[in-house]
């Protein structure tokens, strides 16, 4: 019993183990994967961050210039980030709140335009009967 | 690659895995890949003093195993696994789950054949 | 009297996971069980078929919630001998200091559950205390709590900074502290040696015979540990496998006790010892052959067989996890003992259900 007691007092009398959440948050790391966020005029449609994806939660389309993610399936690896070429693809480091109906983070951007490739294939066309 | 590999066949196979008990080896596991469609093939891997020793059997699909678990009791796990995950059939074993390790019953179909293709839904 | 069987359920206040053993008792005293697994069985080893051997890297970390890194450097390890890839001196030593963080929250987390067996209730929310310190180091060095994702083939994904090897030597003291002041209370202790020493006895011949790993085996008096294999940055630093020669739980739980301790101090080798450089080198191509690595998990030996034929999707990749290995030596410690004994000595073999049925 006389063990214990000097334990005792200290616990009776030291500030709480715990903090008192949601009224006390704590500040979140730097370097934490909380949820994805894309800056849509900076996507170029590519598709690499789809083909890298693990889980395959994220749809691209170029014609319509739609980029899609599913929250619930992505399991915050962030590969995605490291693959995009112009960047645009970030992490925010705090995670998403808790909600009640499961829902599409669903992008519209200006897809990109095919105007110069129509002109190439007409100018390849007559080189080709040349030859 | 894999070292110390050693072809063994269905009769065989006993004799050799009694000599490595009796040397000392330990049992690690045995792995099993589907070659194409009628043979699948067994390997069985044993380590002492952090060297492997293993051997390979090339076994049909359709014949009885011979099963190892009357001479290393540890092998009956895996033997079962290998019978829900591939469809193979044991002969011997020392305790036999009849293909419910894993599966339930009402499945028809075990997993890791190639003819078994996943969807997406 | 005659024999009754009773159910050890998939749900039991001891387990963290489900599994179900069914022990046939005949006056209180359990004279065998009878195993039954299949609850957690996610069928992770088909998935090879639709995901190239990137994308697996994700899929074999998500095997085990506990261990999930030393799965990565497995894997990792295996397709980079395959490829003759030469993975540069500062990756093979943060590898090291992960997969020890691991190791070490891993058996933190065992002892708070083998605390709460006995029913100590406050000894188990002071284990995991000092747990949340690693916690934190992880997520502040790798972005995630317990899945970490920072291996890629070829190396690392993340890079430590000297600021904050400074920060992680400041908080293993503060665990080390912790971690000793609580050896008294609980290896000590007259209860928890009076419901463990001599219970769930396993012979050396026992272990080998029966194919244990990790500290069940070293439990019982062999010294194999697979970081002796010099695989990561092992061949540099100074280490030697933690034995004990009781075969009990007590052994057991001593083993783990030690051995967290042994990775405070193989941590701060490895961050004193830690070279610069780059910490990956890009891979091109795809992988061809067979190959058998193995990996010391907390909780044994971890192997992995992988074969490949020049496609991106691997043929097939084989996992043997601890646990599965470690069923058939938990049949036989079962045998003989009092029925109020069997969670202690279910729970001394850390079991770890789907590391086994993946």
């Amino acid at each position: 019993m006389l063990f214990m007691t000097p334990n005792v007092i200290k616990n009776f009398l030291s500030k709480k183990a715990t903090r008192l959440y949601p009224f006390e948050v704590r500040e979140p790391f730097e370097g934490y994967r909380g949820e994805l966020v894309n800056d849509i005029d900076g996507c170029i449609f590519c598709g690499m961050c789809s083909k890298k994806c693990p889980s395959q939660c994220i749809t691209v389309d170029r014609t319509t210039g739609i980029w899609e993610c599913d929250p619930y399936a992505c399991i915050y690896c962030s590969i995605c980030v490291e693959a995009c070429p112009t960047k645009c693809l970030s992490m925010n480091n705090v995670h998403r709140k808790p909600a009640a109906t499961k829902s599409m983070y669903t992008l519209q951007g200006v897809p990109p335009k095919p105007k110069k490739k129509a002109a190439d294939t007409a100018e390849d066309k007559p080189a080709k009967e040349d030859k | 690659m894999i070292e110390n590999l050693k072809e063994v066949t269905q009769e065989t196979v006993a004799s050799e895995v009694l000599k490595l008990k009796n040397e000392g080896y330990r049992f690690v596991t045995m792995s099993c890949t589907e070659l194409d469609a009628d043979f699948v093939d067994i390997l069985y891997h044993f380590d002492k003093d952090l060297t492997l020793a293993n051997l390979r059997m090339k076994q049909p699909k359709d014949a009885k195993v011979p099963s190892i678990s009357g001479i290393l009791f540890a092998a009956l796990l895996v033997e079962n696994e290998m019978r829900d995950l591939f469809g193979l059939e044991f002969e011997g074993l020392v305790l036999d789950f009849n293909r419910t390790l894993y599966l339930d019953e009402e499945i028809t179909e075990v997993p890791m054949v190639s003819n078994v293709k996943i969807v997406k839904q | 009297m005659a024999k009754t069987i009773i159910p050890f359920g998939p749900q039991h206040p001891v387990l963290p996971e489900p599994v179900h053993l069914k022990l046939v008792v005949e006056d209180e005293i359990v004279i065998e069980a009878i195993p039954a697994l299949g609850y957690v069985h996610r069928g992770l080893e088909k998935l090879t078929e639709i995901r190239d051997y990137h994308q697996m890297i994700q899929v074999v970390e998500r095997v085990c919630g506990i261990c999930s890194c030393l799965h990565a450097v497995c894997f990792c390890h295996g397709i980079e001998e395959l490829m003759k890839v030469d993975v540069p001196r500062r990756a093979k030593y943060l590898r090291v200091i992960w997969g020890e963080l691991h190791r070490m929250h891993s058996h933190l987390l065992w002892l708070g559950l083998f605390a709460d067996a006995f029913g100590f209730e406050s000894v188990f929310q002071q284990f995991w205390k000092i747990r949340e310190k690693i916690m934190d180091i992880l997520e502040a060095t790798a972005g995630n709590r317990v899945i970490i994702s920072v291996n890629v083939v070829g190396g690392t994904r993340y890079d430590i900074s000297p600021e904050q090897c400074r920060w992680i030597l400041q908080e293993l003291n503060g665990v080390e502290a912790g971690i000793n002041a609580l050896q008294r209370t609980m290896m000590d202790d007259y209860t928890v040696k009076h419901r463990t020493v001599g219970v769930g006895v396993l012979t050396r011949e026992q272990a080998i015979e029966l194919g244990a790993a990790g500290p069940t085996l070293r439990g019982s008096g062999v010294a194999q540990d697979m970081r002796m294999l010099k695989y990561a940055a092992f061949d540099e630093l100074d280490f030697e496998p933690v034995v004990e020669t009781g075969g009990d739980s007590y052994s057991r739980s001593n083993v783990r006790f030690r051995e967290t301790l042994q990775s405070i101090d193989l941590i701060r080798q490895a961050i004193s010892k830690l070279p610069e450089g780059p910490i990956n080198v890009p891979v091109k191509g795809n992988p061809e052959g067979e190959i058998i690595t193995r990996v010391e998990q907390p909780r044994g030996e971890l192997m992995y067989y992988i074969k490949a034929s020049g496609k991106k999707y691997l043929d097939r990749v084989r996992i043997r996890t601890p646990t599965f290995a470690n069923v058939p030596p938990l049949l036989a410690m079962v045998g003989g003992i009092e029925l109020a004994n069997v969670p202690v000595v279910v729970l001394s073999i850390d079991p770890c259900i789907s590391c086994t049925e993946r």
